[in-house]
């Protein structure tokens, strides 16, 4: 079976255990994951706050191209691209002269009407009906889901029944075997694009948000989106400066928790790369 | 609504008509960045409904609208569905195009104008390059010595960008930019 894909610059450099990640469970589940031929950044944070119409015309550029390779369906992993293809898709659809703008820009057609699917919506529609077949080793631990601002927000366009406390990765974990715990801080901001301008700001924000899941108990937090992997995982000093104290729980994405549970070694699915050693086992 | 009127120019340009909010204050209260603002979200909402030039020119100054992340909590919470993150951006790209970026912003515009660039001369983000240009350009020089060898051993950090092959068809997008729909 093949779906469309794009990864994003993120799976490209400082995320590429989520492209491997996704790709070795994808593999193994017999799905093909084609690529958008010649994708470009969807400009992400830089350009909804510098310029409006390369907050759209940029996504815009990625649904025509993926269009043109006949996709019907998208996987976008990155919940920050994510965002940024349905906000545009969106927009585009509301406003016709915005549109018809961007189409001319682009010099071609757009018919506007992909299926977009985020991570979770991936896994549940591909991977949890399978579950039985595909799951060999439990990933019996206590673990916090923790899903962020973008793949939740707004939620009249994201359309989540329960965007303020948020299940389907909880339900997904608790298949693997793991206790998905209750915790307050599931869709808090993590600092998001101030990693590098205001490190100081994602350590405040990062770091309330490891406090709670390591009071709750969890011996991991796993993760849908790059920016909140990076600000937990590669920003764990300026988190432990602020707690002023040391935390040594491990960030898994969730496509690396399958891969464990599927029986994929740590080391195809990317978990060797990532900054805060990451201890879990299954028994094989 | 006067069309001189400010209210009336900010729903012109995001279809938000700041007018229908009544100060509940939800979202100064959910703001996760509210505590580090010079203007609250909800204070700039009632500046914006005052039409005063003056409240304006203070709000285009703020360090405020720099700060917000755009994680989109006030808007999902806004009793009256007001999208204030869309608000955001249309102040951000004003007091941009006006030249009242607030001082203590200047490092958060750097990264986002280096960010850009990197993306118009490759049509992808390169992170290294990112990094770099942000140096030069915020003069942070020594910031993430210890972090970048880290991503290199780790594989994250590449040397060379990626190139889209399509030069062209980006640059299209990147040039003469529609006025009205910034």
């Amino acid at each position: 079976m093949k779906i469309g894909f794009y990864p994003g610059c993120s799976l490209t450099g400082s995320s590429r255990e989520y492209n491997e990640s996704i790709l070795a469970i994808s593999k193994k589940a017999g799905i093909e994951l084609v690529e958008i031929n010649d994708w470009n950044c969807c400009g992400a944070t830089a350009a909804h706050n510098l310029t409006k119409e390369l907050s759209v015309s940029l996504p815009a550029r990625n649904l025509a191209l993926a269009e043109k390779d006949g996709m019907e369906e998208l996987v976008v992993p990155c919940a920050a691209c994510y965002n940024r293809l349905v906000m545009t898709q969106h927009e585009l659809n509301e406003n016709g002269g915005l549109k018809a703008l961007i189409a001319d820009k682009l010099q071609m057609p757009l018919k506007n009407n992909i299926k977009i699917l985020n991570v979770l919506q991936f896994l549940e529609k591909y991977f949890v009906p399978r579950f039985e077949e595909l799951i060999k080793y439990p990933l019996a631990y206590d673990v916090a889901c923790y899903y962020g601002c973008l793949l939740v927000r707004p939620n009249k366009i994201m359309k989540d029944e329960r965007w303020e406390d948020p299940m389907s990765m909880d339900s997904i974990m608790q298949k693997l075997g793991a206790n998905a715990l209750d915790w307050s801080f599931k869709t808090e901001c993590c600092g998001a694009g101030f990693s590098v301008s205001k490190p100081e700001i994602v350590g405040e924000l990062s770091g309330k948000i490891v406090r709670n899941a390591v009071d709750r108990g969890a011996k991991a937090i796993v993760v849908a989106c790059p920016m909140c992997h990076s600000n937990l995982d590669m920003r764990r000093p300026a988190i432990e400066s602020y707690l002023k104290r040391n935390v040594d729980v491990p960030v898994i994405y969730i496509t690396e928790a399958i891969a464990l549970a599927m029986g994929i070694t740590s080391k195809e699915a990317g978990i060797n790369r990532h900054f805060v050693p990451v201890n879990l086992t299954v028994n094989r | 609504m006067n069309k001189e009127d400010l209210s009336f120019k900010v729903k012109q340009a995001t279809n938000v008509n700041v007018r229908e909010c009544y100060q509940c204050g939800k979202c100064t209260a959910g703001c996760p960045l509210a505590e580090q603002m010079d203007l609250r979200p909800s204070v700039i909402m009632r500046m914006l409904q005052s039409g005063d030039e003056q409240d304006m020119d203070n709000v285009l100054r703020s360090y405020s609208i720099w700060l917000c992340l755009t994680c989109e909590t006030c808007y999902s919470r806004c009793p009256m569905e007001l999208d204030i993150p869309k608000i955001m951006d249309y102040l951000r790209q004003r007091s941009l195009v006006e030249g009242k970026v607030n001082s203590k912003a200047r490092n958060i515009v750097s990264f986002h104008k280096s960010f850009l660039n990197t993306v118009e001369r490759n049509g992808r983000l390169h992170e290294m390059g990112l990094i770099l240009e942000y140096k030069m350009r915020s003069g942070k020089l020594l910031q993430d010595m210890t972090t970048a060898p880290g991503m290199f051993t780790r594989g994250k950090l590449s040397i060379l960008p990626e190139h889209i092959k399509d030069k062209k068809s980006l640059s299209r997008l990147f040039k003469n930019q529609d006025k009205n729909s910034k």
